[in-house]
């Protein structure tokens, strides 16, 4: 296969409206995120002959990429359901890219969609991680408990304080504030962060993402074929996964994670380092994660992410934006599908609000991570 | 037994006693001893959840061996919410990561001192705390 960094391309892409849908389900929220994906690259759905989608957590169907296209009257000659937490929108697109270089298809649909703010009506089983049962009978349920252990070690390690996580909310919210489809909006100061009630110790409520209801979809297809369609193309340069563990009673650490050795890859193949990223959209289903990506991903030294946040670095208009959209602490929490639009829709440069565009963003990295802080994916995009 | 959020009974919060690679772990504790797997091939313990093949080399063959009970707390959180209702009455209360002296880590609390006493590094031995249908281990500051 050898490298094939600037050989695929995502040429489409789609979100819906997030937040509380209370008129849309779970199959409802896919297929208007893959409808919006169509119709902006400008595509019917007979000419997508891939899909891989991720089981839907409150329903794990077999095969829901099949389900979806039937859904769709399409009949692919690629299809699968990815099962990495939130590492699996990056690993969507991964796997698109390996099955067009394999031959197996040509323009495949990478869609995900949850419906967790407000209830689904419709029938499911919800989905179970699998080892909650050495966790549970001693009072830890939660994923906020899984990285409240790393927040409390990186602590211990580094002294890094609950101060230092705040500035990753700040940020984040701020973002939100000047996105139209965001959830959370209105400014939070460290005052608020350190009000707010503690979850589970040392993570307060601003340290943790939201449960909502939407979906996002992108198309991929190859780079070459690029100018067929109407929007600029966002090159996929470099892309990596690591999982270091499954489950907390055998992580060999929770200060440094999947993302370190996952970024290493995607880094080598796209032959770029952090200082030429413009921008990163980095995994936040807690403030601490995205620090600890921070710190994985090169942008600074291992324990020195808290005072990497500071001083205006992470927000838009400073040195290395984080979470331009609001990420899921504050625009909405689809398990990092909307951090991969977002890249896109930064890379285009013409299509977000005037004042959260980052100017001249021409190379950005997204994250995903997923589990109890056990999988990682990479993915370094760009524009030529 | 509680309920899931359709209704249905669900085990949810409560240890699996009869999963076959567990069992003898849970009848151990029945009788306040804290149990290992350890490898007969390459000698090293397996660690938690148990498991019918040896981690490090796939062996399938292992023996159970008692452990002293102690180790130190890799990590500790402090729920202020109960996620399960049988919680509510503890909140604020420890959940730790307590890696044994013998190798392998448990999920536990540490009880006998305030969660905001629990630190990092801090040495601990186990305490049998009995319910009516199993037995947990759980720690407290070693003496």
């Amino acid at each position: 296969m050898g490298n094939i960094s600037g050989k695929y391309a995502i040429v489409g892409m789609g979100e819906t409206k997030v937040g509380k849908r209370p008129d849309a389900t779970t199959n409802s929220l896919h297929l208007e995120a893959i409808k919006a994906c169509l119709d902006d690259a400008g595509v019917k759905p007979s000419d997508v002959d891939g899909l891989i989608t991720n089981q839907p957590l409150n329903d794990a169907h077999r095969s829901y990429a099949v389900k979806l296209a039937g859904m769709m009257h399409i009949s692919p000659t690629y299809a699968t359901d990815l099962a990495l937490g939130g590492a699996t929108p990056i690993a969507m697109i991964q796997n698109a890219a390996m099955a067009i270089d394999a031959g197996m298809a040509t323009t495949v649909v990478c869609v995900h969609a949850r419906k967790r703010s407000t209830p689904d009506p419709s029938p499911g089983h919800p989905i179970r991680r699998g080892d909650e049962h050495w966790e549970e009978p001693w009072g830890h349920f939660a994923a906020a408990g899984g990285h409240a252990f790393a927040a409390s070690r990186h602590m211990y390690e580094f002294g890094t304080k609950s101060e230092d996580l705040a500035e990753i909310a700040i940020s984040t919210r701020k973002h939100a504030s000047l996105n139209n489809n965001a959830t959370m909006r209105k400014p939070i100061t460290l005052e608020d962060h350190q009000n707010s009630r503690m979850i589970v110790a040392p993570l307060r409520l601003l340290d943790c993402s939201l449960e909502s209801d939407g979906g996002g979809a992108v198309l991929v297809t190859r780079a070459e074929r690029a100018r067929d369609f109407p929007k600029k193309a966002v090159t996929i340069l470099g892309m990596g996964q690591h999982h270091p563990h499954f489950s907390l009673l055998d992580a060999p650490t929770l200060t440094t994670l999947g993302g370190k050795k996952s970024s290493e890859m995607a880094y080598r193949m796209a032959g770029l380092s952090p200082k030429d990223m413009d921008f990163a959209e980095l995994y936040d289903c807690f403030t601490i994660t995205s620090m600890i990506t921070l710190e994985d991903y090169g942008f600074c030294k291992k324990g020195e992410g808290k005072d990497f946040v500071k001083n205006g670095r992470i927000t838009i208009g400073g040195e290395l934006p984080l979470n331009t959209h609001g990420g899921l602490l504050s625009q909405a929490h689809l398990e990092g599908q909307l951090h991969i639009t977002e890249a896109v829709k930064q890379l285009r440069g013409n299509e977000v609000e005037p004042e959260r565009q980052v100017k001249n963003a021409k190379v950005g990295i997204v994250s995903g991570h997923g589990g109890s802080l056990a999988m990682h994916a990479t993915m370094i995009l760009g524009v030529l | 037994m509680s309920k899931d959020e359709r209704g249905r009974p669900t085990r949810r919060g409560q240890p699996y006693l009869d999963e076959p690679e567990a069992k003898p772990f849970w009848a151990s504790l029945r009788e306040h001893k804290l149990t290992g797997q350890r490898c007969s091939a390459c000698k090293r313990m397996f660690g938690y959840p148990p498991q019918s093949h040896c981690p490090h080399c796939l062996s399938p063959e292992h023996e159970w061996v008692t452990l002293s009970g102690k180790g130190k707390i890799y990590s500790h959180i402090a729920y202020h919410r109960a996620w399960h209702p049988s919680w509510q009455d503890k909140v604020p209360y420890n959940v730790s990561l307590v890696d044994l002296d013998e190798g392998g880590r448990l999920v536990s609390n540490v009880i006998g001192c305030a969660p905001e006493e629990v630190k990092c590094g801090m040495p601990v031995e186990v305490v049998f705390e009995d319910q009516s249908e199993y037995t947990l281990p759980k720690f407290r500051p070693a003496k």
